[in-house]
């Protein structure tokens, strides 16, 4: 379903994000993309949010090539995923319900399903009391379970988390990690990308571990091993 | 659709109601660069008519020697008539001069006294020689200094006046080309400063444009709000300054009035009422949309 096959990214000469790494997910996986700050997991959402594009290499999301897409075709290619940051991203102008409804009104859906959807999956990451507050009024864990059901709510094939609990405290990793968890059980395929040891050891899912670039370990129930 | 399209107003005029503080101040710089381009064009309308009313007033005169015949001065003013450069040219026969003398001096004994004494007309016929362009005038001065036309002209006035004339014509020409001048500079500081201000706006919006896109947002959709934002802007500040300008422009007319008696604000207000709104109106919203369209294309990239 998704593949990297061969893929470098450079900034500038002397700076190597991504040293030819080549992988496939295949769709349901649940995949954990670890390894030290500077190791290339950012670069790797990157590639496949279509955020950036590889000096060299293809970046597949089913039969599109994401390198290769144009700036005009992004929106809709986007729509397919669903994204999760470190930094929350939400709109800061918007409320919860506008926050969410967004991911809907891009894609020109109706009103009735927005004001339908928008509450039932607010209630499925426990938020239905606070439909009308604004970003700024919400703790972190509340925000982040805010941006997964943004990510969710327009049913993507993929979801990718990009250090979604790094600034959460303990209590409110493990609500994250466990929404994401279900999502998968519901059928998404993960992408999680973070140096939280105790989860990757948890999950005990598959493992993509990189060090400067390279990929150097791929498991199939791996464990959060960065010491060569 | 529509559909995207009534949601792209609803949140132009929701963000606008919730960025109270940043709407207020957005629009009092636009409101104060509007307020500068519209005093632009009142007074590019007063100083127009202030130099139309000084150069009217510029004219010279030939004064013809009192046994000229009448047929032959007609004669000149039909050749100076055919001159391109003279716009208008009247006659004023020995006894019209005179009637005219006396109802200036009606109420003066002594001098319609001493006319009567006079018996003969001591005035001369004159032809009063109006043209398109001040600077013309020398011109015809010369075209009059014929030695040809000297049996019958007496005096041309603009041998005496030819100082007053030049400078009147090199004030009016500085006026014309300051005004113009002046008219782009402020037009220009106004415009950048408002257009900066939506920018500093948009600024602080720059990471949801980016987040945004990455939901998977289209450039439309995205940028429509801000557009929406920066018409509001523009119509409110183009609909404050209106009203701000009114009560001061019906101020100041009678202050004009004293130095120019042909401008009258009052009535060119009443007359124009409808235009100046409308400029007002669609010199904000341009500022408005045009400034928030290219701030937000800046954040557009990712």
């Amino acid at each position: 379903m998704i593949s990297f096959q061969n893929v470098t990214k450079t900034y500038g000469k002397n700076s190597i994000a991504l040293e030819n790494v080549s992988f496939k997910i295949e769709p349901k996986e649940f995949v954990s993309i670890v390894g030290r700050s500077g190791a290339g997991k950012s670069t790797i959402i990157k590639l496949l949010v279509g955020e950036e594009k590889p000096t060299s290499g293809r970046v597949f999301l089913n039969s599109c090539e994401v390198n290769k897409l144009k700036y005009s075709q992004m929106p809709l290619y986007r729509r397919q995923i669903g994204i999760i940051f470190q930094d929350f991203r939400l709109l800061n102008g918007k409320n919860i319900f506008e926050n969410i409804a967004f991911a809907l009104e891009v894609e020109g859906r109706p009103q009735k399903e927005i004001n339908e959807f928008v509450p039932q999956i607010l209630e499925l990451v426990g938020l239905n009391d606070k439909l009308y507050r604004f970003p700024y009024e919400l703790s972190g864990g509340e925000k982040q379970r805010v941006a997964i059901a943004r990510a969710m709510i327009n049913q993507p094939e993929v979801i990718i988390a990009d250090e979604p609990t790094g600034n959460l405290d303990p209590f409110n990793t493990w609500e994250i990690i466990k929404l994401l968890m279900k999502l998968n059980e519901m059928g998404s395929t993960i992408i999680l990308a973070t140096h939280n040891k105790e989860v990757i050891n948890t999950l005990g899912h598959r493992v993509i571990t990189l060090d400067q670039g390279k990929i150097i370990r791929d498991e199939e129930h791996g464990r959060f091993v960065l010491t060569n | 659709m529509f559909l995207t399209l009534s949601r792209i107003i609803k949140y132009g005029i929701k963000n606008f109601l919730r960025n109270g503080w940043l709407s207020t101040a957005t629009i009092a710089v636009m409101f104060l660069a509007l307020f500068v381009l519209q005093s632009l064009m009142v007074f590019n309308v007063v100083a127009k008519t202030a130099v139309t009313s000084v150069q009217n007033k510029i004219d010279i005169s030939v004064y013809f020697k009192s046994d000229a015949p009448e047929d032959q001065i007609l004669g000149l003013k039909k050749s100076l008539e055919g001159l391109s450069e003279v716009e208008k040219v009247s006659y004023v026969s020995q006894d019209q001069a005179l009637t005219e003398f006396k109802a200036q001096h009606a109420d003066n004994a002594v001098v319609s006294q001493a006319i009567q004494e006079l018996g003969a007309n001591p005035l001369l016929a004159s032809l009063n020689i109006k043209a398109y362009d001040p600077k013309e005038y020398s011109a015809i001065a010369a075209y009059l200094n014929n030695d040809s036309l000297s049996a019958l002209i007496d005096k041309v006035t603009y041998a005496q006046n030819q100082t007053v004339i030049e400078r009147l014509i090199s004030i009016v020409d500085n006026a014309k080309r300051g005004g113009v001048a002046l008219t782009i500079v402020i037009a220009i500081i106004a415009i950048l400063v408002a257009f900066n201000t939506i920018r500093l706006a948009i600024y602080s919006n720059r990471d949801s444009i980016e987040i945004m896109r990455l939901v998977g947002a289209s450039n439309n959709f995205i940028r429509g709000p801000y557009i929406i934002e920066g018409v509001l802007y523009g119509i409110l500040a183009g609909v404050l300054s209106f009203a701000v300008a009114i009560p001061l422009i019906s101020y100041i007319s009678p202050h004009v009035i004293n130095f120019i008696p042909e401008m009258n604000l009052q009535t060119y207000l009443a007359a124009n009422f409808v235009r100046l709104l409308g400029y007002q109106l669609l010199f904000g919203i341009a500022l408005g949309i045009f400034s928030s369209f290219i701030a937000v294309r800046r954040y557009l990239q990712v």
